[in-house]
């Protein structure tokens, strides 16, 4: 079978000559040593100088060093609590709760500080997965911008007695003008309790809830179709045929740690019977969940309505849908409509839009296809969505009127993020009395009259109803690091409530759940369920000690859940009124603006976070911006970057330089770097929000009073990274809208992006992916395995060894333990979870954008995306790429210091303490894995001049002493000039076999659901994609895996035998194609594989 | 490929390394009863002194019978309902206090702490043994501090009988007539200078490279505390379990200092040192035990005119103690690796605390130094489950493929390779 190309860059597609010269080098920097080319002597630091250096660093280190040793302190404590060790981490269940998201946690706290954040398995929907804003949020703790005391007036209160007795006397003078509580959708019961009782204090007040990103046209469509204002949940895992309509569910949409794990689940594949589900994707740019799709198709951002009609119609539904001109479309549309119709009761349609119309249609349609009741759950809807955004137009209007005497805003920053935040802005200084709760002095902040700063969830009390009966509890983990007070105190004191609000936490739980025995079970165990529902994951995998996998008991608590796989009734009455609606939307036939989420900045609320900045975007490989994506048609035709041509694309892609695009709509402009990125839809021009904090990043990025004062109260991380997108937002009258068209015109000038991946190639090294086709699959079950056998005779023609023949070297037993990973490309989605969870637990250094611009950049996982097959809608595929840990691996024997070595346990040693920096062996990794740190990002040495003028402000934030309290204190931090890599958590392996020893038993690693451990990548994974253990044992997860999955087990670039210790599971994607054998054209074991394989070094 | 390489050991190298640290330090003799000892029994026991428990020395003479004292010590308890009449006067005399079942101890666990038990010198007697080690250590030092002079004084005159030498030829050479060459004073010889220079390289070159790699170690680092804690009167006279106070070490990394509660537990009630022995510091200076436990009670808060139950209170101020043993930010180290699984005695590391009354860092805890214990020390190879998996190892251990007196080794199991300390 023909592997189609997969290829990372535009250069890679055509081959072009330039970026033949750049694949040739990693580094493609000279040393920073010598800054000119001219002959030795020459040189700034000729020889002669060299050794005197040498001889004069080599005095001053030996007087340096043979001062005195400092004297070090070791001070106890006066009255250790009982329950912590000095040196071994606690786990406290708390809650990651954000703009809607609910992601039930577990802190790791090492001596007192939180410093990694794991999934919480006994929750029943994110069963311990987690996605890279939930495992990034332990850093917002740290984050030095937070704001440190109260503020009144811009000026520092000294303490919040004397503030509350300003604000009590602020209310008393407001005359009974009525009050507004703003605040994000709030789905804690306590909080609503008290929200209640202080606004029923205060006669015609009112609370708004108002989300960033609005999901109001869907909870009014769910009303006006099944008269309940709710998100239901969506059973991604019983259904068989997935419709998205732009709903990018698996990036950032309703709950995304949820419906990646449903995802996945359908689209496992058992070999003995491959079935997944078949997911459509109809939308206007390349999404994330798009790339997962089997089927994708893109159109105009307008279209989406006369697509959900034409879906309806041919569902049978009686509305006459608009003639889409895109024949493809139309296909496409008819395919998934036969599809759902014969799946009836497994097939799902959502949609991203906010439009009710369109969610209405969806409504219909989900209904004609019986998923109301079976893919649908009424029983268990979303409590994390309320905001209805005509709610939020009135009360900007009553701002405006004068009628607001109050506001008191909480966790929401709609001058930021609302699209008429200036109409929003002049409506504040209406308000007499403006409090803000929020953690910082953010935009809306800053113009309140009093800041009462927000505890970080870290440090409060809490709980989040993410479902009726489902409860997750927030406990605090750390002392208040700030002057800084939990923002239902403040609701409490100022409606003069006699209680604060732990003890009102504690009796309203202690009460509901019935005594204080029950209520310690559940804030030990984070969850609580209703009676009956158990967790799907039974056993708690965490390896610690006091992981709440111990002491289980059942109780049942007092909530009533309603039962699920409920339906509801359904009245199709406004569906006639929503066609006609939608019919009428006509085109403007000019190019569309298309709004959308990143997975990783999402709203922007985490915007000052390094870790989520530097994140690559999973399409477009972009960190540390938002930018104006196009497609390769619309690069042609007005920059001329023809991507078929060979060569066109390399100043465009060799150059962090992009050009400008300047996008006007409505009367507002914003001018934003382009990047070319295939599947976009030709007429659209997609920009994600969040965003532009505080300020825009301008031309030249010179530095004002605005961006300074931005840069100290949101952050470094945020301010001027970016434009923000959100004034573009429209508004119909009833609901925002994320799309509108747009005028672009060229702005004339280049602005730098930071994208990485493009020169970390393969040299012509094919077999470094490998997808199929369901039909296919099934067809030829063992076509890869037969494949790969066929290579290892070809390589081993005596023995049919390939590990012991194909090799000079002798092969080494590992007695013990044997690490090995197993990576299912099929579940991997490509949300980057694991890649912030590697950089929280390994203590990887934050380079900044102008360093990730060279290629700096050290995240020790990395997940390659690859595109293949047409230019206008390719195929995607996400591969995880971390240190293979070779056991036969090429950078071993090329280190002169054996710095780098094999051990025992089949993991490739990286010391750094030996490491003399000589690159040799990333430069000889075939894998490209190895990260050198060009300067001292992290402040590991005392040199300043490791950092000074190199380090970009990203770094130094993340060297500053405060947040330096979120390193792992077991992971040694790297100075400068050393090489890193995975350690496959060398940290946890070495815990979990000593904690093996201590219980004197074998390591567990899945065998019969116990886990000793489990990698900081995998344990962030929402899809289990990733797999880790012992492969010495067969009871262990890793070894099962490997036994069953010999169809599509394969190695990364097998054939050069580095024997990696990581496999991966061949995509599959879900389509009818059967894709046929070629003769001679195979690129494993082949003979025209051979001779290239045989010769690969001698061109470097 | 490079897979841990070994190291060719020289078995007699490795042979007279064991012979001499047996006998610069006995507890290799039996590391496993005095730690089994130290962390189940010492917390109510001593060797020689009744505590909580009576005093352990002659136990089983007192018992008779061995199977009855084993299980008793298995679960005394249920030892005591078969009516022993020895155990029921025991039980009784120590208050009707039951001693905890010890479940987990196997045969040979009770065997080692009983041996271990009778190895304890009685007070007075040990003092001699170790006098005596200290003394022949004092002549071995003076002995080089001899041989240094010699080879000073043979070479100052070997120089002189070298000028003696030329001066005599240059005589004689006179003497005959033959016209000889003014002799080149000494230090202007070649030779001479030649010699000179070879051996300032060398000497130099060695001191360089040991100083260098000193640097960093501190090796017998004895700092003055903030309060004379005395080891010996704390676990060599009352003969307190280290595990007592630093109960981190077989939980976690840091053995850990005591939090003041934990020095509380006992010092309500012992506010005075009434020990024989009389305290020094290390210039000589006596010291009075009963202020140093005053000291704690001022950082404790506690003044026991007042009240005689001491409670955590904000009078309090943490002991600022002086770490000791600092290893480098580049080393992982946990001590509950080496104390609960390696079940390695403290003073393996850490010397004779129980003989040091201020605390004295004893080993230079340099990279060799790990290493080289690595190499030799065994693991619980058949007693900890953990290693069920080397199932190659345990067959060749029984076929003879192994020599099952060296035994598998830390290093045999992967304890040397970088990345077991090192990330």
């Amino acid at each position: 079978m023909e592997q189609k190309k997969h290829w990372q860059s535009f250069g890679e597609l055509n081959e072009s000559a330039d970026y033949q010269t750049a694949a040739k080098d990693e580094f493609q920097e000279d040393l920073p040593v010598i800054e000119d080319d001219k002959g030795l002597l020459e040189a700034k630091t000729p020889r002669r100088d060299f050794l005197k250096y040498l001889g004069f660093s080599t005095a001053a280190a030996a007087v340096a060093a043979s001062c005195e040793m400092p004297v070090k302190k070791a001070i106890p404590y006066i009255n250790r609590p009982e329950d912590i060790i000095p040196g071994v981490a606690n786990f406290y269940a708390t809650t990651f709760v954000q703009d809607g998201e609910v992601v039930s946690m577990l802190a790791k706290v090492r001596d007192g500080r939180p410093i990694k954040l794991e999934g919480n398995e006994l929750s029943p929907f994110t069963e311990g997965g987690t996605s890279a804003r939930a495992q990034a949020s332990v850093l917002d703790l740290y984050d030095t911008s937070r704001l440190p005391f109260p503020v009144a007036n811009k000026k520092e209160v000294s303490t919040f007695d004397a503030l509350d007795k300003m604000i009590t006397a602020d209310i008393a003078a407001l005359g009974g003008a009525p009050i507004v509580l703003l605040s994000n959708s709030i789905c804690s019961p306590t909080s609503r309790d008290i929200i209640t009782q202080f606004l029923a204090k205060f006669p015609g007040s009112r609370h708004v809830e108002y989300d960033a990103i609005s999901f109001s046209g869907m909870l009014q469509a769910n009303e006006a179709s099944y008269g309940r204002r709710v998100i239901p949940t969506y059973n991604f895992q019983s259904a068989k045929v997935i419709v998205s309509l732009s709903a990018n569910f698996l990036g950032a949409w309703l709950s995304p740690v949820e419906i990646n794990r449903q995802y996945s689940k359908g689209r496992k594949i058992n070999e003995n019977n491959p079935t997944m589900s078949r997911h459509f994707q109809f939308e206007s740019m390349m999404s994330m969940t798009g790339a997962n799709a089997d089927y994708r198709y893109n159109h105009r951002p307008s279209e989406t309505g006369a697509i959900a009609l034409a879906l309806y119609a041919a569902l049978g539904g009686a509305v006459t849908a608009p003639v889409l001109k895109d024949e493809n479309l139309r296909k496409g549309i008819a395919k998934a409509a036969a599809e759902l119709q014969a799946n009836r009761g497994a097939g799902l349609v959502v949609a991203g839009s906010n439009d009710p119309n369109i969610q209405l249609i969806v409504n219909g349609i989900n209904e004609l296809i019986g998923a109301n009741g079976t893919t649908i759950d009424f029983g268990r809807p979303y409590n994390t969505r309320h905001g209805i955004d005509e709610d939020m137009v009135r009360l900007v209007n009553d701002m405006n009127a004068g009628l607001v005497g109050g506001l008191i805003i909480h966790d929401a920053n709609p001058v930021y993020n609302y699209f008429d935040s200036k109409r929003f802005a002049d409506g504040l200084k209406k308000v007499k009395l403006t409090i803000s709760l929020n953690e910082k002095l953010d935009e809306t902040s800053v113009l309140c009259k009093y800041v009462v700063p927000n505890h970080h969830y870290l440090e409060s009390w809490g709980d989040a109803e993410v479902k009726p009966g489902f409860i997750s509890l927030i406990q605090p983990t750390i002392f208040p690091l700030f002057k800084t007070r939990q923002w239902q105190d403040s609701l409490l004191r100022w409606s003069a409530a006699p209680t604060d609000y732990l003890t009102y936490y504690k009796q309203y739980w202690q009460g509901s759940l019935g005594g204080e025995r029950n209520w310690d079970k559940a804030l030990q165990d984070g969850i609580i369920t209703p009676a009956g529902v158990s967790s799907n994951t039974a056993v708690s995998t965490n390896a610690t000690n006091s992981a709440p996998d111990t002491l289980r008991s059942t109780i049942a608590p007092l909530i009533t859940a309603v039962g699920a796989g409920a339906s509801a009734p359904f009245n199709g009455g406004a569906i006639v009124g929503a066609a006609t609606a939608l019919a009428a939307v006509a085109s403007t036939g000019k190019t569309e603006l298309f709004l959308y989420e990143k997975a990783t900045i999402g709203a922007g609320t985490q915007a000052n976070n390094p870790w989520l900045q530097e994140t690559p975007d999973a399409i477009s490989k972009a960190t540390w911006d938002n930018y104006a994506m196009i497609a390769p048609s619309m690069a042609k035709a007005m920059f001329g970057i023809d991507l078929t041509k060979n060569g066109d694309t390399d100043s465009y892609e060799v150059h962090p330089e992009k050009y400008v695009v300047k996008l006007t709509a409505n009367g507002k402009s914003v001018e934003l770097p382009i990047m070319i990125i295939p599947g976009t839809n030709p007429d659209t021009i997609a920009v994600a929000v969040g965003y532009g904090r505080g300020v825009n990043a301008t031309k030249n990025n010179d530095s004002t009073p605005e961006l300074e004062d931005a840069r100290k109260h949101i952050g470094k991380a945020a301010a001027g990274v970016g434009r923000n997108v959100f004034p573009l937002v429209t508004f119909s009258g009833t609901t925002r809208g994320y799309f509108t068209p747009v005028e672009v015109a060229k702005a004339g000038y280049e602005y730098p992006v930071a994208v990485n991946q493009t020169t970390l190639g393969y040299h012509d090294r094919k077999e470094v992916v490998l997808e199929t086709t369901l039909a296919t699959f099934k067809a030829k079950p063992n076509m890869f395995l037969e494949r790969r056998e066929e290579m290892h005779k070809d390589f081993a023609p005596r023995t049919g060894n390939f590990e012991k023949e194909a090799t000079l070297y002798p092969l080494f037993a590992k007695p013990g333990v044997k690490w090995g990973m197993s990576i299912d490309m099929n579940s991997c989605t490509g949300c980057h979870a694991c890649v912030v969870a590697c950089t929280a637990e390994n203590n990887v250094a934050v380079v900044g954008k102008a360093e990730v611009a060279r290629f700096h950049d050290m995240h020790w996982l990395r997940i390659d995306r690859y595109f293949s097959g047409d230019l206008d809608n390719p195929n995607v595929i996400f591969q995880p790429m971390l240190c293979q840990h070779c056991d036969n691996a090429p950078c071993e024997n090329v280190c002169p210091v054996a710095a780098t070595m094999h051990n025992s346990e089949g993991v490739n040693q990286m010391i750094y303490n030996r490491c003399i920096g000589t690159r040799y062996c990333a430069n000889n990794c075939p894998y490209k894995v190895r990260r050198f740190n060009w300067a001292d990002y992290m402040g590991a040495d005392s040199f300043p001049d490791n950092q000074t003028g190199i380090l970009t402000d990203a770094s130094m934030m993340m060297n500053d002493d405060l947040t330096r309290m979120v390193l792992n204190p077991d992971v040694t931090v790297r100075s400068r000039g050393v090489m890193e890599k995975c350690t496959f958590c060398v940290q946890r392996t070495q815990d979990a076999k000593l904690k093996a020893k201590k219980e004197s038993r074998p390591v567990r690693t899945g065998e019969n659901g116990m886990y000793d451990l489990k990698s900081a990548c995998q344990q962030a994974c929402p899809t289990n994609a990733i797999e880790f253990g012992n492969v010495n044992d067969a009871n262990s997860t890793i070894s099962q895996v490997r036994a069953n999955n010999h169809g599509r087990t394969f190695y990364v670039i097998e054939m050069i035998h580095t024997l990696p210790n990581i496999n991966y599971l061949a995509k599959v994607r879900n389509t009818d194609e059967i894709i046929h054998d070629e003769e001679g054209e195979t690129t494993v074991g082949g003979e025209a594989n051979k001779k290239m394989e045989h010769q690969p070094e001698s061109q470097h | 490929m490079i897979q841990h390489r070994r190291i060719d050991k020289k078995f007699a190298l490795v042979l007279v390394f064991t012979i001499c640290f047996s006998f610069v330090n006995k507890i290799f003799a039996q590391p496993n009863g005095q730690a089994l000892f130290s962390s189940n029994c010492a917390s109510c026991h001593a060797v020689h002194k009744n505590l909580t428990g009576p005093a352990l020395a002659g136990v089983e003479a007192r018992w008779g019978k061995k199977e009855n004292l084993h299980a008793w010590i298995k679960n005394s308890s249920a030892y005591l309902k078969t009516g022993d009449p020895y155990a029921t006067a025991l039980y009784n005399q120590y208050n009707k206090t039951n001693m905890p079942a010890f479940t987990s101890l196997t045969e040979q666990d009770i065997d080692a702490i009983l041996a271990y038990v009778n190895s304890v010198p009685a007070p007075g007697t040990g003092d001699s043994a170790a006098g005596g080690g200290a003394s022949s250590a004092a002549t071995e030092s003076d002995n080089t501090l001899l041989f240094g002079i010699l080879t000073l004084i043979l070479a100052v005159i070997a120089l002189v009988l070298l000028q003696v030498n030329s001066n005599l030829r240059k005589l004689s050479a006179e003497k005959e007539g033959e016209h000889a060459l003014e002799p080149v004073p000494f230090y202007r010889n070649k030779a001479y200078i030649a010699v000179i220079t070879v051996v300032l390289f060398c000497v130099g070159g060695y001191l360089t490279t040991t100083g260098a790699i000193g640097l960093g170690r501190t090796p017998d680092y004895q700092p003055i505390q903030p309060i004379y804690y005395s080891h010996k009167v704390h676990a060599g006279t009352n003969q307190i379990s280290c595990l007592y106070c630093h109960g981190g070490a077989q939980e976690g990394k840091h053995a850990n200092i005591p939090s003041i509660n934990v020095c509380m537990n006992c010092h309500m009630a012992v506010n005075e040192y009434t020990g024989k022995d009389k305290l020094y510091k290390e210039d000589g200076t006596e010291i009075n035990g009963t202020a140093e436990i005053q000291k704690l009670y001022k950082y404790a808060g506690y003044d026991p005119s007042v009240n005689k139950v001491w409670t955590p209170n904000n009078k309090a101020t943490p002991i600022e103690w002086v770490k000791i043993h600092s290893l480098p930010d580049h080393v992982y180290f946990n001590h509950s690796q080496h104390v609960k699984a390696g079940q390695v005695a403290c003073q393996t590391c850490h010397g004779e605390i129980q003989k040091m009354d201020e605390v004295k860092q004893f080993a230079d805890l340099s990279m060799g130094w790990c290493i080289n214990c690595h190499r030799t020390t065994k693991v619980q190879f058949k007693d900890n489950g953990f290693y069920s998996i080397y199932q190659k190892f345990h067959e060749d251990l029984k076929n003879g493929k192994i020599d099952s007196a060296k035994g598998i080794t830390v290093e045999k199991i992967g304890g040397t390779e970088c990345q077991k300390c090192h990330y």
